[in-house]
């Protein structure tokens, strides 16, 4: 791609990102909310296009716009009890909360401002679906592995939290 | 040694986990008692071929590195684990259900504090300490129905997942700046070209995420509203294990891979320790409830064990290797005491314990020493550990820093005494029986009993092995 296209594109995605991820902070109704967590989930997956990681745009709209946020959804409306309007309230801290952000993100910028990066070492894959597989499953199979245990705990958590007691109702 | 040999300690670990899983769904409910003996003795029995490998070393595949200093760590979060699941026989047995889970959780999260402790790649780093997290956030909220219980898991999980957050940002960071997220690869690039500002940033967001599981202060806010709802038995193996854990990633990312990033948090670790000892040590005195006391206390001992990173050197990490061992008997040992007691009168104030003496000489007798050595008196054990923290430090030139420690542990005994006084001063309530203590218990604390007065009299073979696993780490 051109150079000065790909920047502004970019540009173009990460503040459609960045402004839908504000969005999510500060809108006052969580599923407002939730539908721009969308929205900033195909942001990411945007960038993902643009580094020509192709699969993991595929997966990222799927798995995060697709499942994570419909998921969601659900839950607030499985959960929710009382008024919509105002489900996604600000608690006292937001000053002090900004303040810290404010400072966090000048001292990111500048530290990333005053670093020279390390470009891609060797050649840019040409199928990146199979580099990744052989990734996955040839030096990084023991964290590939670990992932699976770690999933397969999450889902035996949620279910032993989730299940009612038998003397409960 | 082969690929499979040398993930032996792993691969059985995993496969105990898996198995216990699969087998407690198998199982009728009044039957799934024997899950806790399978598990214990599988665990025993994979500590027997930590031990017989202690010397392994070799890479697997993408730097998972099996050395003797992660042996040596495995070894640490085995014991605590047969410690825990003994001291959770007839705590768990009571509750409702879910027995075979929580041996199988158990087990796992003993499998993700192997992998940190082994784990020379960024990768496999993160996910075994959310492995390790994710199941300690699941039995910390065994209890269900007791709210303390509830807000402890969610207490742990929001701020834990904040704290993973944090330092998997400063990983990024770490990858961004070096182009790797092989350790070695790592420590090669910043030997080369020195510490940037963005792998500054970088350090210190990870730092904060390891300070997290370590709960030294100023990021020790979880530790006493979690330790206190959590099942006692979890709440020892928290405070024993996960710690270790975060201190084994911790020397295996700054000593191992960036050493020569020392300048940049030198500081930050003595402050954090200052902190830990002073605050940790100060806000347990008033505490009515051994949990909280316990807490606070553990506390203060990240910031002990924090003295040893500030010691940067091989006497350090030894001294560190050497502590987290007694460490994990003498809380673990405490703990059980404390598990024992609350089975039979469900209570964790300490005015309850007044009398215990009379009650259990073996349960007061067990608490007495255990927390006289986690203060630190001679012949115990602790004394010596701390010792040699001291040492590493005041051969660093940090008197200053040496001399607030003793003065700490001065503060510490006093704590720590109070409970004694309750239980060998006070009236034991009027018609309470003897506690019972059951066979496995009477056993795992008296050898925690032995371990400790045995390395207070003669600490050699454990200090020389915990100082020869930190020559070889270090490569000196």
């Amino acid at each position: 791609m051109e150079g000065g296209a790909s920047v502004a594109i970019f540009w173009l995605l990460a503040a459609l990102t960045v402004g839908a991820a504000v969005a999510v902070v500060m809108l006052p109704n969580i599923v407002h909310s939730a539908l721009y967590l969308v929205l900033t989930f195909i942001g990411v997956a945007g960038i993902y296009i643009l580094l020509e990681a192709e699969f993991l745009a595929a997966v990222q709209v799927l798995i995060y716009a697709g499942g994570v946020a419909v998921l969601l959804i659900f839950g607030v409306m499985l959960t929710r009890r009382g008024h919509i309007r105002q489900s996604n309230p600000f608690n006292s801290y937001h000053v002090a909360a900004g303040v810290v952000s404010l400072a966090l993100f000048i001292l990111v910028v500048l530290a990333l401002g005053r670093s020279p990066w390390h470009a891609f070492p060797g050649p840019w894959p040409e199928d990146t679906v199979g580099a990744v597989a052989e990734a996955f499953l040839g030096p990084y199979v023991l964290p590939f592995e670990v992932a699976a245990v770690l999933l397969l705990v999450g889902i035996v958590g949620a279910i032993l939290l989730a299940r009612e007691e038998k003397g409960e109702k | 040694m082969g690929i499979w040999q040398l993930l032996s300690v792993e691969l059985l670990t995993a496969a105990l986990g898996l198995g216990l899983l699969a087998v407690g769904l198998l199982m009728p409910g009044r039957e799934r008692r024997g899950l806790a003996y399978v598990a214990t003795a599988g665990l025993m029995g994979i500590a027997a071929v930590a031990w017989a490998m202690r010397e392994a070393q070799g890479v697997v595949l993408n730097g998972y590195i099996i050395d003797p200093f992660g042996t040596y760590f495995k070894l640490l979060f085995l014991a605590s684990a047969v410690l825990t699941c003994i001291a959770s026989f007839d705590y768990i047995g009571r509750l409702p259900r879910g027995e075979g889970e929580f041996y199988a959780l158990l087990v796992l999260a003993t499998l993700g504090m192997m992998l940190v402790a082994s784990a020379g790649e960024l990768i496999t780093l993160y996910l075994g300490l959310e492995l390790m997290t994710i199941s300690l956030c699941i039995l910390v909220t065994y209890r269900k129905g007791d709210m303390k219980s509830a807000e402890a898991g969610l207490k742990y999980i929001i701020l834990g997942a904040l704290s993973s957050a944090v330092l998997l940002y400063g990983l990024s960071f770490i990858y961004g700046a070096t182009g790797s997220t092989l350790l070695e690869d790592i420590g090669r690039v910043v030997a080369r070209e020195g510490v940037k500002p963005l792998l500054g940033v970088g350090i210190i967001f990870v730092l904060a995420g390891f300070a997290f599981k370590m709960a030294a202060v100023p990021f020790h806010m979880w530790a006493p509203d979690v330790y206190e709802g959590a099942p006692t038995p979890i709440t020892g193996f928290l405070s024993v294990a996960s710690k270790a854990a975060g201190f084994a990633a911790f020397l295996r990312i700054f000593f191992g891979a960036l050493p020569a990033s020392h300048g940049l948090w030198a500081e930050l670790i003595v402050a954090l320790s200052v902190l830990s000892m002073v605050i940790g040590n100060l806000v347990a005195i008033p505490q009515k409830n051994i949990k909280r006391l316990l807490a606070y206390s553990s506390i203060s001992q990240a910031g002990y064990l924090l003295l040893g990173v500030v010691a940067f050197s091989v006497l350090g990490v030894g001294a560190i290797l050497y502590y987290s061992m007694i460490y994990v008997f003498a809380n673990m040992a405490a703990f059980t005491a404390a598990t024992a007691f609350f089975n039979e009168d469900g209570s964790d104030e300490i005015a309850d314990f007044a009398g215990l003496a009379r009650r259990s000489p073996l349960l007061a007798a067990v608490l007495l020493f255990s927390l006289l050595s986690l203060a630190g008196i001679p012949p115990l054990a602790g004394f010596v550990s701390k010792f040699y923290l001291f040492v590493a430090v005041i051969g660093q030139g940090y008197i200053w820093l040496a001399l607030l420690a003793v003065l700490m542990s001065m503060v510490s005994v006093y704590y720590y005494l109070q409970v004694a006084k309750a239980m060998y001063f006070g009236e034991p309530p009027a018609g309470r029986a003897a506690v019972r203590v059951p066979l496995g218990m009477q056993v795992a604390l008296v050898v925690c009993l032995a371990v400790l007065f045995f390395f207070g009299l003669y600490p050699t073979p454990l200090t020389g092995y915990a100082f020869n696993s930190a020559m070889v780490f270090l490569g000196q």
